[in-house]
């Protein structure tokens, strides 16, 4: 078959395309890439349409072989990677020839980084997308859920060359903040929090638990309580900050459940969910709050 | 429609949430299948999702299509329409289950803390249609609610690592049958031999969110001609 070989799986290494959308109904999460500016990068870099499939690549030791003639991209956390004996930059187009192997190594600043080919890693689609959740069982190249391992082949169709691309500088993300700011938007829930309970949350700083993946982080720092009448389960969006009985926040990522229980203080902005995907556990954050108008305007001015 | 209902709420900056009622009850799942149906028709590619849920619905759409003042309009106006429109019934379904000890390990305690006979607890969870009152925890997994007050039971203490695929199980006021296996809590009182969840087909899940659902018993053969997998009863953790 023809394509990218791996050697070395790395820590963790998934296939990721924009996710899984319209059987929530089902119980069926999204998943999807977690840094989705980075993702977005990759694909253009291969001139790729953006809901092409790619690699999330967890820390870095991936080692990958062409056996054919393709570019590839790698953007996302700072890795440093080599093709053959080379080291190379990142955030740009290589061009891959049969033989070359590619060599991850582990990330400096952030932890996810995202490696596409171009025309898209031809992953075979379960519910309308080659995205893995581990723990659904779904997506991936057996459509079962599993991660990379060593000596399966990325399927790839052979590439006439592409013009090199580079992402400029300063759309590049940097990852040396102390503390990272995340705006959210209060929800509907808050009113289940008292407003010193409000202030203790915009006020403290919260680090990132070793319990976090991408189902949800775990934060720890000040204890936040609630009214804790019984809820009864609702739908969970994208970023929801829950806050469980001990009081320590909990946001709900790309493979939450879709259904739960507990009362939420608030969604985290979708561009900060990517910063979020580059804060490996210890990190540390501080929640500032933004209105509807103001996000949904940004949104929209990022789209232009 | 019920006084202050329906409401809708933010959720995020993509997603807003729909309440029905207080409580759930069959009248508001089968509301919340038909206002899904609504929106589905008329906001289309402005939608990107829907959780239904027990008295709930989360809506998430492009706000690059769809802002949310205008979404939250449009549901209102949606909603204030259904009453007036014949509600849809939704699917009835009828689940063979062996209720056995041996496929059913916690029937011996949940009988004993209800103070009846196996058989008594195996008839009253037959006896009552049950609504699809929310998916989710895993794929295809649906609660169904409401059992008969005498046959509830709260969860495990510890929950078990494995508990089998078609595992028919009780907590609380609620049943549901394990459509994969997976690590649960559940009290266990039989086995269902038809899939609760298969990727490879169209639709994947049997019910949807205000379908009716109902339980009848099996025997051992029939289980095993259903094409329920003995070896698989034995491994149960009990």
């Amino acid at each position: 078959m023809s394509g990218l070989k791996v050697i070395n799986p790395g820590m963790l290494s998934l296939i990721q395309d924009a996710g899984r959308y319209g059987f929530h109904r089902a119980g069926i999460t999204t998943g999807g890439a977690f840094d989705k500016y980075s993702f977005n990068w990759a694909n253009k870099l291969c001139e790729n349409i953006d809901t092409a499939a790619c690699l999330e690549i967890l820390v870095g030791g991936l080692v990958l072989e062409s056996n054919i003639t393709t570019q590839v991209a790698i953007t996302g956390a700072n890795v440093p990677i080599k093709i053959n004996e080379t080291t190379v930059d990142g955030w740009r187009t290589h061009n891959l020839v049969p033989g070359d192997r590619i060599n991850i190594g582990y990330a400096t600043g952030g932890c996810r980084a995202y490696l596409a080919v171009a025309g898209g890693i031809q992953c075979p689609l379960i519910f309308g997308s080659a995205s893995t959740v581990v723990r659904e069982g779904l997506g991936g190249l057996d459509k079962k859920g599993q991660p990379l391992k060593a000596e399966d082949i990325l399927p790839c169709e052979p590439t006439a060359s592409i013009a090199i691309h580079r992402v400029p500088e300063q759309y590049k993300p940097t990852f040396d903040n102390e503390v990272t700011e995340i705006r959210m938007l209060l929800g509907y829930q808050q009113h289940e929090f008292q407003t010193a309970q409000l202030d203790q949350f915009f006020n403290a700083e919260y680090t990132i638990s070793q319990l976090s993946d991408r189902m949800g982080y775990r934060l720890e720092g000040p204890t936040i309580t609630c009214s804790n009448k019984p809820m009864l389960s609702e739908g969970i969006c994208l970023g929801a900050i829950q806050i469980p009985a001990d009081g320590q926040p909990i946001i709900l990522l790309c493979d939450r459940q879709t259904i739960g229980g507990y009362p939420k203080i608030g969604s985290v902005f979708s561009p900060d969910i990517v910063k979020l995907a580059q804060l490996m556990p210890g990190r540390k954050i501080r929640f500032k709050a933004m209105g509807i108008e103001q996000a949904q305007n940004l949104l929209l001015q990022s789209k232009q | 429609m019920n006084k202050g209902f329906p409401r809708v709420n933010l959720a995020s900056e993509n997603s807003v949430i729909v309440y029905f009622s207080e409580r759930p009850c069959a009248k508001t799942s089968r509301l919340i299948a038909n206002t899904s149906e609504q929106l589905k028709n008329k906001l289309s590619h402005k939608l990107i999702d829907l959780v239904p849920s027990y008295h709930s619905l989360l809506v998430v759409y492009n706000p690059l299509e769809i802002n949310y003042l205008t979404i939250k309009n449009e549901i209102y106006s949606i909603a204030a329409e259904i009453p007036n429109k014949a509600l849809s019934v939704g699917k009835s379904i009828e689940l063979p289950v062996y209720y056995s000890q041996e496929s059913g390990p916690d029937l011996q305690r949940l009988a004993d803390h209800a103070n009846l006979t196996i058989d008594q607890v195996i008839a009253l969870h037959q006896q009552t249609e049950y609504t699809v009152y929310a998916i989710g925890f895993a794929p295809g997994f649906a609660y169904l609610g409401e059992i008969d007050s005498r046959i509830a039971m709260p969860r495990l203490s510890t929950p078990r690592t494995n508990v089998p695929k078609g595992a028919v199980a009780i907590a609380d006021r609620q049943t549901a049958v394990y459509p994969s296996q997976s690590p649960g809590g559940w009290n266990l009182i039989g086995r269902c031999p038809s899939p609760m969840f298969d990727p490879s087909q169209h639709p994947s899940t049997l019910f949807n969110v205000g379908d009716k659902v109902s339980f009848k018993g099996i025997d051992r053969n029939e289980f095993l001609q259903r094409g329920g997998l003995v070896e698989s009863i034995s491994s149960i953790e009990q």
